[in-house]
């Protein structure tokens, strides 16, 4: 098989993340192409609606929902997404969970900032303890 | 045709009568004319010799004769201002109990909790003492950032003697360009008065117990708030 320097292709069925406008944060599948530049994407379940959007306008996940019919009605795509389990797919992911630990500590009050702070001491407190100690016997 | 309202006049502003009729009418000239006294020639010739014109005189007479009209006249009297002297509202945010966040003079930095608002419209404040060194304070709600975090002080009576005479500060006799000033009389240090760190002691106790319920909140309330890298301050949320 021929290597492909793209792992992430424009296609029918594959999973979007919104970066732009007012769905930003929000994943959605591609359920047509329009063009070079922009492509028809629908996201029952996540509470986009069907809409053209621009490539730049998004990013392309790992994610792809397979032989997605093209052009497949809302309705019909939420069963589809329901069944390959998307959003928990893309929940599951590394770049998912950064996201939303960035959003969860850019809503910190200055009183929970200060509690992050004193737990993450402690948790040092512990963890390079364990680490010198390990360091120790090693050497 | 409609009568006029003047019945010297036909229609408004046309006369019934021609100048020359009313002349003749009213017959000013059958009266005696007044005769003045005949005044010396030579005393009338004197009093119209034009004195030498005098920047100074003009400038008398104009402004004697302009004081006099103002004193007959209108006595001048302070603009009536419409304006109230009415204190600023407190911001929404800041209810009492809200941990405050001071910017600017001696405790910048340090956060506070808010008790009331004063008639003068500032913040009454205290640290507590015991937990940052903040004593009981007015501040300026513009100088404070307000946070979310709430200190439950609804169980808290605040003392009504805590009001603005209560903080105003007593005016020290001035020193400068006294034998004392310059032969630099050391500045004494005022004591503290002791019924203020009584107060202060009593204000704080059932906030400092109030504190205590909340973990973590006592070392929040003695920490300073501080900016670090990549931290910008309006982005932030508190």
């Amino acid at each position: 098989m021929v290597q492909r320097s793209f792992k992430r292709l424009v296609e029918v069925g594959r999973v979007v993340l919104i970066t732009h406008g007012a769905d930003a944060g929000k994943i959605a599948t591609i359920v047509d192409i329009v063009d070079h530049n922009r492509a028809i994407i629908d996201g029952p379940t996540t509470g986009v609606s069907r809409q053209v959007i621009a490539y730049k306008n998004t990013v392309l996940t790992d994610i792809v929902v397979k032989r997605l019919p093209r052009t497949i009605g809302s309705k019909a795509l939420a069963k589809f997404l329901e069944k390959e389990q998307v959003v928990e797919a893309w929940q599951k992911t590394a770049w998912a969970k950064k996201l939303d630990a960035r959003k969860r500590r850019s809503n910190l009050s200055d009183f929970d900032r200060f509690k992050l702070m004193r737990l993450k001491k402690q948790q040092r407190n512990v963890v390079d303890r364990q680490v010198a100690l390990l360091r120790k016997e090693r050497a | 045709m409609a009568k006029t309202a003047h019945k010297n006049q036909l229609a408004p502003g046309i006369s019934r009568l021609s100048h020359s009729k009313v002349f003749s009418k009213r017959a000013t000239y059958k009266a005696k004319k007044e005769s003045k006294p005949k005044a010396d020639a030579a005393e009338a010739k004197k009093a119209f010799v034009r004195k030498p014109y005098v920047k100074e005189d003009l400038v008398d007479v104009l402004t004697a004769k302009k004081n006099e009209l103002v004193q007959a006249a209108v006595t001048p009297r302070p603009k009536h201002s419409r304006k109230a002297l009415r204190a600023p509202k407190l911001r929404k945010s800041i209810t009492p109990g809200t941990v405050l966040i001071m910017l600017a003079g001696r405790f910048r930095g340090k956060r506070v909790v808010f008790l009331k608002q004063l008639k003068s419209g500032l913040l009454l404040v205290t640290g507590p003492f015991k937990l940052n060194g903040v004593p009981l304070r007015r501040v300026n709600q513009a100088y404070v950032i307000a946070s979310s975090t709430k200190v439950d002080i609804s169980g808290v009576k605040i003392d009504s003697k805590f009001n603005d005479a209560y903080f105003k500060h007593e005016k020290e006799a001035k020193l400068k360009g006294t034998e004392e000033e310059f032969f630099g009389k050391e500045a004494q240090k005022k004591e503290h008065p002791a019924h203020k760190l009584a107060d202060q002691k009593l204000a704080d106790k059932d906030i400092v117990a109030a504190v205590a319920k909340v973990p973590y909140l006592a070392s929040y309330l003695s920490s300073t708030f501080s900016l670090t890298k990549g931290q910008a301050p309006h982005k932030l949320k508190y």
